[in-house]
């Protein structure tokens, strides 16, 4: 998929604009960060000599050094504890987790010290925790999942899940200068795939908590967020040509804080919304979104909400049985015809 | 010094040959696109597998990590059952549900791994647990890469089963990397036998590629175990031949010290013992190696034969006996008829 930005659109100002993918856009914010910044660094499993195992972090090694770029043990909960600490003498470490389902070890320290230990204590850790999240490469139950539901309830943390190149650089960037901790879930199968015009000579920066229209539409607002965006686009330019309805695309792209009222804004001028995520259902952000557009919108809607998410199974790994699990643009597209019609 | 019978080192021999063979077989699908996910081998490290789960007897309990498919070939695992696993077939070992080595396999006494590591010890622990509170003389087997060692989970494993003095014999595979991290910058120890001592438990260094080492050492901490005198850690020194796994081209490791390892290859070196300590002629050897050779033909056309699932079968067995769908799993929800209005077609 390729995605045109507002930017590169008509405007003769190519030699101000790089064709950029959704990783570069990750190395290059983590990079003039680290540039302007020299309390920047970064963390994790083979970061350094190997430059990640995706290789978001090559060529960091030489151009930083290896105190500001340091291979750490395989000990999630050391690193994201050191995070914390460094973090409270000054420093903004951004700690990469090789598959984000390897999270899972750290969890005690991001749940209980990160995220409480500004509330608790008045000293906050400002710090970020990115790595590969998402399905669709046949990896099987641990190297696919999408985490951002186990820790939706935990007050204290930010998430951020980009689906453009623009806003993986912006958002990141915003991420690593933010005072407090952030979790950014990069998905796996937009890194390559993903290639936008992005200028070159502009400081791409996209403040947390600020949701994007990625497609206008007055029919049917989707709410979606990550790789599912993306399927929502294909889905809604289908019904467009085939059905000629027009549907908004409400790109989150922050998780928390949550952009409650641009929500509430498309629905309110819709009355339809469909709410899609990669991640299971039962707990799953579609969820809150469904109960907060009941006490904000609920005169506005004309019909019932409406979810398409992934089952409530681990993630399977032979190809027909994840391409099952995944929400599918087939699926967004029946879904919201179902939605148009009602 | 092992007292093993002529047909057990040929066995030995056997299952050395048959994991080296079972993964090139598995690379070569690899690369005509018939695996699916990552494949990462054993290569150069087959003898630490092989000669450890050798010593086990039917009732104990083994945990392989990634690079122990000799283990699961002793333990009784078919190549074709590999295979079809690998290629995420229809009926294969976890139904196309999880990949590599995750299969658990009760009558064959294999406690599959998940991905995170450290964390397969510390519930093959409770196994060794169930072991000592029925009272009977099995052991547990596992293997920890010298990277998964630095986990908590491993830790917490490690000190748990000394303290409750289990019957667990953990095997360390020292193999220099973890990914592409040295395993110096994995712990600080010089000799990583040193880390036992951590533990309070017994511990012995052996030379991970000398099958009949493995063996003893093997041999002695099982013994140990079923006597009722708890864990030991075996640290198996050892190298991997090739990348962490087959996207890995490994330009970080240095030549000199591949070079060096190649010269101590486990298979080689065991061919070399058999055939000069005059248990057997080249002709008995090369006759097993034609057995092995067909084996894997039949294996590798029976794994091509097989259909992948179907796709509905992703919806099964979150929980016992759901073998149809519990309502809230359903891919898309059903769409209740619009009496009122007309579906666009
Ligand atoms: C908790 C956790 N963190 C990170 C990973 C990613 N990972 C998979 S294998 C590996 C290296 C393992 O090295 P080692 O344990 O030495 O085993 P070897 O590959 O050398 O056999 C890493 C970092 C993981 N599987 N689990
Ligand atoms: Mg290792």
């Amino acid at each position: 998929m390729t995605i045109e930005t507002r930017e590169a659109s008509g405007q003769d100002t190519r030699s101000h604009f790089k064709e950029t993918t959704y990783l570069e856009a990750i190395r290059e914010a983590m990079w003039e960060e680290m540039k302007t910044d020299p309390a920047v660094f970064i963390m994790g499993e083979d970061v350094g000599a190997y430059g990640g195992a995706f290789k978001v972090t090559e060529g960091f090694l030489d151009e930083f050094g290896s105190s500001r770029v340091i291979d750490t043990p395989i000990s999630e909960a050391a690193i994201v504890g050191a995070a914390i600490g460094v973090a409270h003498m000054g420093f903004k470490p951004i700690v990469e987790m090789q598959f984000i389902d390897f999270i899972a070890p750290a969890f005690d320290m991001i749940v209980n010290f990160a995220a409480k230990v500004r509330y608790r204590t008045g000293v906050g850790a400002s710090l970020v925790i990115r790595g590969p999240c998402g399905g669709g490469a046949h990896s099987g139950p641990f190297h696919s999942q999408n985490v951002e539901s186990y820790f939706a309830n935990v007050a204290g943390l930010k998430m951020v899940a980009p689906a453009t190149a623009r806003d993986a650089k912006g958002l990141l960037r915003a991420a690593i200068r933010d005072p407090d901790p952030v979790l950014y879930f990069e998905h796996k199968f937009l890194y390559r795939r993903v290639k936008e015009m992005l200028p070159t000579d502009e400081e791409i920066l996209v403040p947390l908590g600020v949701a994007r229209t990625h497609r206008t539409g007055s029919d049917l607002t989707i709410v979606t967020y990550g790789a599912m965006v993306h399927k929502a686009a294909d889905a809604a330019e289908r019904i467009a040509e085939e059905d000629g309805a027009q549907i908004e695309i409400l790109d989150l792209r922050t998780l928390r804080p949550l952009d409650s009222e641009a929500i509430i804004q498309s629905v309110r001028r819709t009355g339809r919304v469909l709410i899609v995520h990669e991640a299971p259902r039962f707990g799953g952000f579609a969820g809150e979104i469904t109960a907060q557009l009941c006490e904000e919108a609920f005169e506005f809607l004309d019909a019932p909400i409406r979810r398409v998410t992934a089952l409530d199974t681990p993630i399977p790994y032979s190809p027909p049985l994840e391409d099952y699990y995944l929400p599918q643009t087939d699926d967004i597209v029946k879904a919201s015809r179902w939605l148009l019609a009602y | 010094m092992a007292s093993l019978t002529r047909e057990e080192l040929r066995d030995l021999y056997r299952y050395l040959l048959l994991t080296r063979g079972l993964e090139e077989r598995l690379e070569r699908l690899f690369k005509q696109g018939q695996i699916v996910g990552g494949l990462y081998r054993s290569l150069g490290q087959e003898a630490t597998a092989v000669a450890s789960a050798f010593v086990l007897d039917d009732g104990d309990w083994l945990s392989p990590s990634i690079r122990d498919m000799g283990a699961l070939l002793v333990r009784g695992l078919h190549p074709r059952e590999v295979l079809l696993q690998y290629m995420a077939r229809e009926g294969s070992l976890c139904g196309g549900k999880d990949n590599t080595t995750h299969f658990t396999i009760p009558e064959l006494g294999l406690l599959g791994p998940i991905s995170p590591l450290g964390t397969q010890l510390c519930v093959l622990n409770g196994v060794a647990l169930a072991f000592r509170l029925r009272g009977e003389p099995r052991v547990c087997m596992t293997y920890q890469g010298d990277g998964a060692s630095r986990t908590g989970a491993s830790h917490e494993g490690l000190n748990f089963a000394a303290v409750q003095r289990l019957p667990v014999i953990v095997i360390l595979e020292h193999n220099r990397w973890a990914f592409a991290t040295r395993s110096e910058r994995e712990a600080a120890v010089e000799d990583w036998v040193d880390v036992a001592a951590a533990y309070g438990v017994p511990a012995a260094s052996v030379d991970g590629n000398d099958v009949l080492a493995v063996y003893d050492a093997a041999r002695e901490a099982v013994e140990r175990a079923r006597r009722g005198e708890g864990m030991t850690l075996i640290v198996a020194e050892t190298y991997r031949m090739i990348g962490h796994a087959q996207h890995d081209p490994q330009h970080y490791v240095p030549k000199e010290e591949l070079l060096e390892w190649r010269g101590r290859d486990p298979l080689a070196r065991f061919q070399s013992y058999l055939l000069e300590s005059g248990f057997e002629s080249r002709a008995a050897l090369a006759v097993v190696k034609e057995g092995v050779r067909r084996l894997l033909d039949t294996a590798v056309d029976d794994a091509l034969a097989a259909l992948m699932p179907e796709p509905e079968e992703a919806l099964a067995g979150t929980f016992a006996g759901d073998a149809a769908a519990v309502p809230w799993t359903r891919r898309t929800h059903v769409y209740p008829d619009l009496a009122h209005s007309a579906m666009p077609s």
